[in-house]
């Protein structure tokens, strides 16, 4: 299929960038969303001129490294899939598709649709871990987990770190992503002692990092594309309040 | 210097006469851990600090490394090329990990484990280091456990155990089918804790382009920074690689695409031996390439094989759509074949044979690439809800990839590039034949010989990392000391400044084809001649292509862009360069090395039952090749393999 594309293009963070068109004939409705722009890149190349460059490594929907704005909605129309797994299939012959970085005040852009996410690291930093050292643990079975705790634990825990959610929140707020790891560990036995402490820190270095605030848009948990639920933030607000009622 | 483009002349193949010695203690196999770590040299805690050590990689096996000498209070620098540690392909696996624990109270045990894991790997492993494996298994889960990772439980709390792989206990810890994913973010969140307390500085975006070797010893690193091209040197007392398998010398693989050989290939070009590099892994459960803009292949679980029955049309070329062909006229190839396991022969049986039935005209889809993976009895017997139950992620997974429902259409599958045994020699104490370069995870090739179990490579990626490599390393700093040398000394300038000329050399050659082109080339020719099937007389055509091609690239490649900017094109090229001469290597020791065994299939070598044949009287031994110059051929190290414990026999699956 023909499609024509609407780019963001930006060689770094210093200068200005814009949206460049591009006509791409010869798609194939079976590729991958990334393999069109690989296709794209390809042509590019040849025709002397660089190619657009955007972040991907597993395409497989798992390493979180992908994501871009595709006409307006991060990760692009389907519900569930990061962009690395959405096809062709989903396009028709003369479609216009739009491609914009991740934008928000705490994710800065490296060049074109690539930007800087290591702000979610520092806030994992902050606090988003248990405090065991390697040889200190007792036998795995020594604690049994309900298995509703364990199950609730896993669906937090399978947040990919991939920003969806502070691109599509009006906010730029990262209220989901850090909500899913306090859940994740808050759901635990060996996440409790350090709890109260875990939640201030991570969120201390949100706010830190320049994330917005969370007004109740509910647009993270809509594009994110492990469906990481909303209940994770309220559940982090809670833990908050406890936490600072202990101080 | 242009490359060579002609073959190597195969009878100058040089064989040392010195056996290599993979330094495993002398002691029965169940004490030699212990005793091994009872006579290591210590050194008093407050005075790691003092010590610098580089980890290049961040998957299970780095971040684990890292966090855990973080720990002990070592100063750490972490790499990694992704844009955070928690990205590393480890990410990706979905069954499980394995260990010993026998909570099932099935029978398992170290002993079994280790005879399992030595008998997977047709008998072309070390008993010392796999027993060391096993034992350490257990003390992961508990480890991972203390982390938080969330394992699948049972409803009494306990956690929840499946077999994989076919083995007949049921040992592997899993959680959901984003075991890999778990068990990283574990490791992440330790390394992110030693981030905190300062004891690791993290580089990410940081590319290794070449290690440093003065005196006989591995002294540092030289990178370049992604974002802005710096290209930048780091001196250390110990230089530890944990940058993965090489799978993507194929193109086409289930590695995630930046996956590379440049940190084991640039140790090797130096000076460390490069051990089977033709023990590659093909996963037989892989959804088939859709054309030619394929950019690569997904792993669709080995479990699938449980309850799904692989099929083609009996007749060759036959093009209806699979309802349309009558039972009768189904050839269930696996079934028929090999009757006591079926379906659920071991991945390079399974493998070879959906090659075989392909090669021979009876492959499926639009392509013709690729064997059906029929789950319409299964449904008839256990109705849709159990499948969709046990498999769901995994239908969705392959209808988002292929737009097909495999609740009503068989699944369309086809072998891929999923692993890699063969990688740097070490010897037990994970220490290459260098000083002080140490090789961890799937860079190394230490523990799953010629074929590798499932759910072993998540085991050994964590035991590296947590329990052994902190002992060893330490052991050696112990008695080797600080290095001397800081970046300061010559062979720092000199081998950053062979780094920037390769880089200037790509960028100047301005050719008329992409880096993605060559890559995939080659990967053909690899598909093609060293894939599945082996022969001498595909290796030796392998061996006059591959040089031709690489000319070419050398000539002909256009790397758009500059240097000093983030610069995809850039980074390719400097990977693809890599697996071009890595790639040769793999042919000429699958050349070399005229058994069968495990992944490893010559042709010429199979019993009547076209099974592996392995040849214990010749080969009984791991090739360790050394570098000795552009146009030379390398010289091959045999490191005997003996076996004390595990007995010596021919698989069978019939
Ligand atoms: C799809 C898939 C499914 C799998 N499923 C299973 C399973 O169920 N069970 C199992 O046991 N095994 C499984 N495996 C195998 C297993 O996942 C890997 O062997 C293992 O995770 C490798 O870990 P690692 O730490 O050695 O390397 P990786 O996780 O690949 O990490 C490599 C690291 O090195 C860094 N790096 C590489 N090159 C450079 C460079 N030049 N410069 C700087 N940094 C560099 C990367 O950034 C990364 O951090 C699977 C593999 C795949 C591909
Ligand atoms: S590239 Fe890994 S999630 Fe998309």
């Amino acid at each position: 299929m023909k499609l024509k594309l609407r780019i963001w293009r930006q060689a770094n963070a210093d200068t200005q960038g814009r949206f460049q068109d591009y006509n791409l004939d010869h798609v194939s409705a079976d590729s991958s969303f990334l393999e069109m722009l690989d296709l794209l890149n390809e042509q590019l190349i040849q025709a002397g001129e660089e190619p657009v460059a955007f972040d991907h490594d597993c395409r497989e929907g798992i390493c979180g490294m992908c994501g871009v704005v595709i006409n307006g909605l991060a990760h692009g129309p389907a519900r569930g899939l990061t962009a690395c797994q959405l096809h062709m299939r989903h396009y028709k012959e003369g479609d216009t598709i739009t491609i914009e970085p991740w934008r928000a005040a705490a994710f800065p852009l490296i060049k074109d649709l690539v930007v800087d996410r290591s702000a979610f690291d520092r806030i994992i930093q902050a606090g988003g871990y248990v405090s065991v050292s390697t040889g200190s643990a007792p036998d795995a079975n020594a604690i049994p987990i309900p298995k509703k705790n364990a199950d609730l634990a896993m669906d937090a825990a399978a947040c990919i770190g991939c920003g969806a959610c502070v691109a599509a929140c009006p906010n730029g707020s990262a209220m989901l992503f850090t909500a899913a790891k306090v859940s994740h560990l808050g759901q635990l036995p060996q996440g409790q002692v350090e709890r109260h402490n875990r939640v201030a820190a991570m969120v201390r270095q949100m706010d830190a990092e320049g994330f917005g605030g969370c007004t109740n848009h509910g647009e993270c948990s809509a594009v994110c594309p492990k469906l990481i639920p909303l209940d994770v933030i309220g559940q982090m607000n809670r833990d908050l309040i406890r936490a600072v009622l202990s101080r | 210097m242009s490359p060579r483009t002609t073959p190597w002349n195969l009878d100058d193949l040089h064989t040392t006469a010195a056996p290599l010695d993979g330094r495993v203690p002398a002691g029965p196999i169940e004490s030699i851990w212990d005793q091994h770590r009872f006579h290591m040299k210590l050194i008093n805690p407050a005075n790691r600090r003092k010590f610098t050590i580089i980890i290049v990689g961040s998957g299970l096996a780095g971040a684990s490394a890292a966090a855990s000498l973080g720990e002990m209070g070592y100063n750490v620098h972490n790499f990694c090329y992704q844009d955070s540690p928690r990205r590393a392909h480890s990410v990706a696996a979905q069954g499980g990990i394995n260990a010993a624990k026998n909570y099932r109270n099935d029978g398992d045990s170290i002993y079994r484990l280790f005879y399992d894991t030595v008998k997977g790997g047709d008998y072309r492993s070390r008993e010392g280091n796999v027993y060391r494996l096993a034992q350490v298994s257990n003390a992961i889960i508990d480890q991972c456990v203390a982390q938080g990772v969330p394992f699948a439980r049972e409803y009494g709390g306990l956690l929840d155990n499946r077999s994989f792989g076919g083995a007949q206990v049921s040992r592997t810890f899993y959680a959901r089918g984003q075991t890999g994913q778990q068990l990283l973010l574990g490791a992440y969140q330790a390394l992110a804790r030693q981030i905190h307390a300062g004891s690791v500085q993290m580089h990410t975006r940081s590319e290794l382009l070449d290690v440093v070797i003065a005196d006989g010893r591995a002294r540092g690193i030289v990178t370049r920074d992604m974002r802005t091209g710096e290209i930048q040197t780091w001196a250390a007392d110990a230089v530890v690689l944990a940058t993965g398998g090489y799978s993507n010398a194929f193109y086409l693989s289930t590695n995630a695409k930046g996956c590379n050989v440049t940190a084991a290939w640039r140790a090797y070009k130096r000076g460390a031996y490069f051990a089977n590099p033709c023990f590659t892994q093909i996963h037989p459960t892989c959804i088939p390439p859709a054309g030619e803009h394929q950019s690569k292949l997904t792993l669709m679980s080995e479990s699938l094989r449980n309850d799904g029955r692989i099929w083609v049309p009996r007749q060759a070329g036959d093009s209806r759509k699979p309802h349309e062909i009558p039972e009768a006229e189904r050839y269930y190839y696996l079934e028929e074949k090999y009757p006591s396991f079926g379906n659920l022969v071991p991945r390079d049986v399974a493998s070879r044979n959906a090659k075989m039935v392909v090669d021979a005209g009876h492959g499926v889809g639009e392509l013709r690439n690729g064997v059906y993976l029929d789950f319409a009895d299964a449904i008839r017997r256990l109705g849709e809800d159990v499948i969709r139950d046990r498999y769901g992620n995994l239908f969705d997974m392959y209808e988002s990839i292929t737009g097909e429902n495999a609740y009503k259409a068989p699944m369309r599958i086809y072998p891929a590039l999923h692993y890699t045994m063969g990688g740097l020699w070490v010897d037990y104490n994970l220490m290459s034949n260098i000083d002080g370069l140490f090789v961890i995870g799937e860079a190394n090739f230490s523990d799953h010989g010629a074929n590798r179990l499932g759910a072993s490579a998540l085991m050994q990626g964590l035991a590296d990392g947590y329990f052994v490599l902190p002992y060893t390393l330490g052991n050696y700093l112990a008695q080797a000391g600080k290095s001397s040398v800081d970046s300061s000394h010559p062979a720092f300038a000199e081998v950053s400044s062979e780094v920037q000329d390769k880089i200037t050399r790509l960028l100047a050659i301005k050719g008329r084809r992409t880096v993605d082109e060559f890559h995939r080339d080659l990967g053909k020719i690899l598909w093609e001649y060293c894939g599945m099937g082996r022969t001498a007389a595909g290796l030796q055509k392998a061996l006059t292509l591959i040089p031709q091609l690489r000319a070419e690239f050398w000539e002909d490649v256009r790397v758009p862009g500059s240097a000093a900017d983030l610069n995809q094109s850039l980074e390719k090229a400097g990977r693809v360069a890599d697996f071009f001469e890595m790639g040769e290597l793999l042919c000429l020791d699958a050349l070399h090395r005229s058994e069968s065994c495990g992944g490893h299939f010559r042709e010429e070598s199979q019993t009547p039952d076209g099974e592996a044949l392995r040849d214990d009287a010749h080969f009984s031994f791991v090739s360790a090749w050394q570098h000795t110059g552009d146009d030379a051929l390398p010289m091959l190290h045999k490191e005997p393999l003996e076996f004390k414990y595990v007995k010596l026999s021919q698989r069978s699956y019939k």
